[in-house]
């Protein structure tokens, strides 16, 4: 599949955002390959259940696709999107039918990966930190959409302050308090089960 | 930090402990925040309660799906959109067929000189109330079914 000699795959990203900007879908279809693992993980930190995650990241492409005529080619096509993940996952969480079913379902995304090199736990001990896990995945799970977002996007996705200020568009002094708050939050969880 | 509204010195208490969670720190930020710890024990204990947490959520990654699912997402994707597109022109199509036939329906019921006029302006009435009836009953059902505090607990 190629756009006046040039193949999708080849193509940079604002080159693909150009010609899906005129109405061209598979430039679009290119884009979004480029970015379903990392549009799913996000949705799936915010949101915390496989299925809605891929329900919500796919409805987030095709509204995108949709307004595919207002993207900047000049600007970077994924903080773009996320506005629109982002709105269609709150949306969901302030179901409160939504929020109580993944309250019951709270620790089916989240998988534990063993320190590398680390020597084996006694099983007292692994029982400990299973069960602080286990409270630390639900006290996220309840956590206000905001400081959940800022909390997913540095343990899980990884970004520096500066990178999460730039895709929510907030100071990054916003986003430390929030991730002040949100790590408040988990620590008093914690500190309540003890 | 413009979301907690604390004072100058706790916000930088907080900037410092977050940093110094996440290894953002400075040299003179953590011999800043080292100097802040051994003068508070206030701050050493909330600085122990967050290293806690931090050290719990270390080891945990967002679990993968297989990756067959990639392999359709696109297609999935592009069916959402068809499917949108799909239900906004039959809800458009049917909206319009539907104001012509009720259209159609009054303007010809209005001339029927056969049924009483009474008759006539009663069955109108009665769609008219029906139709806002219906509304009415929508519209409630739509607005306690957000507000509704019960609306999850299981019979």
């Amino acid at each position: 599949m190629a756009h006046a000699g040039v193949r999708y795959s080849d193509a940079s990203e604002s080159a693909l955002m150009q010609w899906a900007s005129g109405g061209d879908s598979a430039a679009f279809g290119e884009l979004v390959r480029r970015n379903m693992r990392r549009g799913y993980h996000a949705a799936l930190g915010l949101v915390g259940s496989h299925d809605d995650a891929m329900d919500l990241s796919q409805d987030a492409f095709a509204r995108a696709l949709n307004h595919a005529g207002r993207m900047d080619p000049d600007r970077p096509f994924y903080p773009w999107f996320y506005q629109i993940l982002r709105r269609l996952c709150f949306n969901f969480l302030r179901d409160r039918a939504n929020r109580r079913r993944l309250l019951d379902e709270a620790g089916g995304w989240i998988r534990h990966d063993p320190i590398v090199g680390a020597a084996p736990e006694n099983p007292e001990l692994r029982l400990q930190r299973e069960d602080a896990r286990r409270i630390i995945v639900r006290a996220m799970t309840g956590l206000p959409e905001v400081q959940r977002e800022v909390l997913v996007l540095r343990e899980f996705e990884g970004l520096k302050y500066g990178e999460i200020a730039e895709l929510l568009d907030i100071p990054a002094g916003t986003v430390m308090s929030r991730l002040y708050a949100a790590r408040r939050g988990l620590a008093d969880a914690l500190e309540e089960h003890d | 930090m413009t979301d907690k509204g604390n004072e100058p010195g706790l916000e930088r208490q907080a900037e410092l402990m977050m940093r110094a969670l996440d290894e953002e720190l400075t040299a003179e930020e953590r011999a800043e925040l080292e100097n802040r710890l051994a003068e508070q024990p206030e701050l050493r204990a909330e600085w122990q309660r967050l290293s806690r947490a931090r050290e719990v959520t270390m080891g945990m990654k967002l679990r993968n799906p297989p990756e067959e699912v990639w392999d359709g997402y696109w297609t999935s994707v592009y069916s959402r959109l068809e499917r949108g597109v799909g239900w906004l022109l039959v809800s458009i199509g049917a909206i319009i067929v539907g104001s012509w036939a009720v259209w159609e329906w009054i303007t010809a019921l209005l001339q029927d000189t056969e049924t009483p006029v009474a008759v006539r302006y009663s069955m109108i009435a009665l769609f008219v109330g029906l139709v806002i009836l219906l509304v009415s009953v929508a519209r409630h059902r739509l607005s306690v079914s957000k507000s509704d505090p019960y609306k999850d607990i299981q019979r």
